[in-house]
């Protein structure tokens, strides 16, 4: 592991990677299974290379916040399953997952992709509230990006079940053919620094071996809703730069690639 | 007899629908997924490894080690909240010992062979089909075993013996009961007993007669699952 992690920083300057691929190539295959669970609302499972993860969406009927009385809300988890990867153990989500879920989450929320007021139902009393979780199946590297792309499609996918008229208690059984109110369609892109040089998709050792990564979620007009730095060196503005404009160019990639599997 | 045809036209000794895969997840030992009508369990084999907490360790034998977790969205009503639940444990707990008869770790003192188990849906029967599932992704993994644990619910919906019962058939309003077990293929003997409802003890031999075929019949697809993946890692 430690002698391919130099292997890592010292191929990269010649703009080489141990798989061969190229600085801004995304592994393959990337496939998007949908509607996998009967008892989501929305679900997906998405594979980029040998990285799996499944989404999953749930919706319920809750008091909208006193703040908000006329909003639904969302809520995304991420949970790193010790099935995974032999490095996730069992128990409370650590910080990787807690990071992963409030990215992907911001990426959704600040870019208001959901039109909250309309998940209201009756102001002050009933709103709809959108679960979604994030089950990883297999990390081999790029989290962040498989994770944004199995949310997307399955709030995608997502429909209301149906409401009982007089009790107003919902029937999981069945489901109407009404989507979510989803307005934008963000995705993140999560662009690493390895020793200068800057890549997309990487393998769990890239991610081990990256010096700084950012984490930056855009529409399809190109308009940035959340980013994150991750990783302890500083990176200058040029270089911020370079990385937001692979970001949105990878992020137009993979929406072609979700909409393939959407039709 | 007033159950006459069953809610989803199966006969009586007929098991739904069944998918088994072996090796999906190629970060673990050995893996599996297994499919019963609308019950999925994908399971992932870790070890034999070192195991933490130091003091569980085993000086005569490894310790196996089961992890049952439903996901939060693979309940047929409101969402499951993450975590360790009291049904979980116990049924993790079961599970092992369902397994424990067959797994053979006196090789491996102090160490862990460790079984994750995520539903992505489910639809009644999920420690049968996590078991099942177990089975495979133990026999992928090469841990040594002495043979083959195959898993079905049985029970009797209003004096109708049956095989694999579905959510619908365990909320019938009628005298019910639903009887999870697991069997040794060689020995038919029985790692996994439970029960709730209620049957009497003429129809649960009959039950348990039941089980002997069913199970036979997922074990058949264990088999296939465990050669088609042998047959294509030696194509590649």
């Amino acid at each position: 592991m430690i002698a391919n992690q130099e292997t890592i920083r010292t191929i990269i300057l010649e703009d080489k990677r141990m798989d061969g691929r190229d600085l801004t190539e995304y592994r393959q295959p990337i496939n998007v299974d949908l509607n996998i669970s009967w008892t989501a609302e929305g679900s997906t499972k998405v594979q980029i290379g040998e990285t799996v993860v499944m989404a999953g969406v749930k919706l319920s009927l809750e008091k909208p916040y006193n703040d908000t009385p006329d909003e639904g809300g969302i809520m995304i988890n991420a949970e790193l399953t010790p099935l995974s990867s032999s490095e996730y153990e069992p128990g409370p989500p650590g910080m990787k997952a807690i990071e992963l879920a409030r990215v992907t989450d911001r990426g959704i929320r600040e870019a208001k992709a959901i039109d909250m007021k309309k998940l209201c139902v009756v102001p002050g009393e009933k709103a709809w509230f959108v679960s979604v979780d994030i089950i990883t199946i297999n990390d081999a590297g790029n989290l962040f990006d498989t994770a944004g792309l199995a949310v997307l499609a399955a709030l995608k996918t997502a429909k209301y079940p149906v409401v009982d008229q007089e009790t107003g208690a919902i029937n999981y059984k069945e489901k109407t053919n009404k989507s979510l109110p989803l307005t934008k369609e963000p995705l993140s892109v999560t662009v690493y620094k390895i020793n200068g040089k800057l890549l997309v998709d990487p393998t769990v050792e890239e991610e081990k071996t990256a010096d700084a990564r950012l984490t930056v979620a855009s529409d399809m007009n190109d308009i940035i809703s959340a980013m994150q730095k991750g990783g302890e060196t500083p990176l200058t503005i040029e270089e911020i730069s370079l990385m937001v404009t692979l970001a949105i160019e990878k992020a137009k990639f993979l929406r072609g690639e979700l909409n393939k599997f959407l039709q | 007899m007033a159950y006459p045809k069953r809610l989803d036209g199966r006969k009586f000794n007929e098991l739904r629908p069944m998918e088994a895969k072996a090796g999906v997840i190629p970060n673990a030992q050995g893996s599996a997924s297994f499919k019963c009508g609308k019950t999925w369990a994908i399971v992932a084999v870790y070890g034999p490894r070192e195991i933490f907490p130091r003091f569980l360790a085993n000086p005569k034998k490894g310790i196996l080690r089961c992890h049952y977790s439903m996901m939060p969205f693979s309940g047929s009503g409101e969402r499951i909240r993450p975590g360790k639940s009291r049904r979980a444990q116990e049924i993790s707990m079961v599970m092992e010992q369902a397994l424990a008869p067959v797994v053979d770790l006196s090789a491996f003192p102090n160490s862990v062979v460790d079984v994750f188990i995520e539903l992505p849906q489910t639809d009644a029967g999920t420690r049968c089909a996590a078991i099942s599932a177990a089975s495979i992704a133990l026999a992928n993994a090469g841990i040594p075993m002495k043979d083959m644990i195959s898993s079905v619910a049985v029970g009797e919906v209003d004096g109708t013996v049956v095989a694999d019962l579905i959510y619908n058939e365990e909320a019938y309003p009628a005298a019910v009961s639903d009887i999870p077990v697991a069997m040794l293929h060689n020995t038919k003997e029985i790692s996994l007993l439970q029960m709730d409802g209620e049957i009497s003890k003429e129809s649960l031999l009959k039950a348990l007669e039941l089980a002997k075929g069913a199970t036979d019949q997922i074990y058949e697809l264990q088999m296939k699952a465990l050669k088609e993946r042998f047959v294509s890692e030696v194509e590649q």
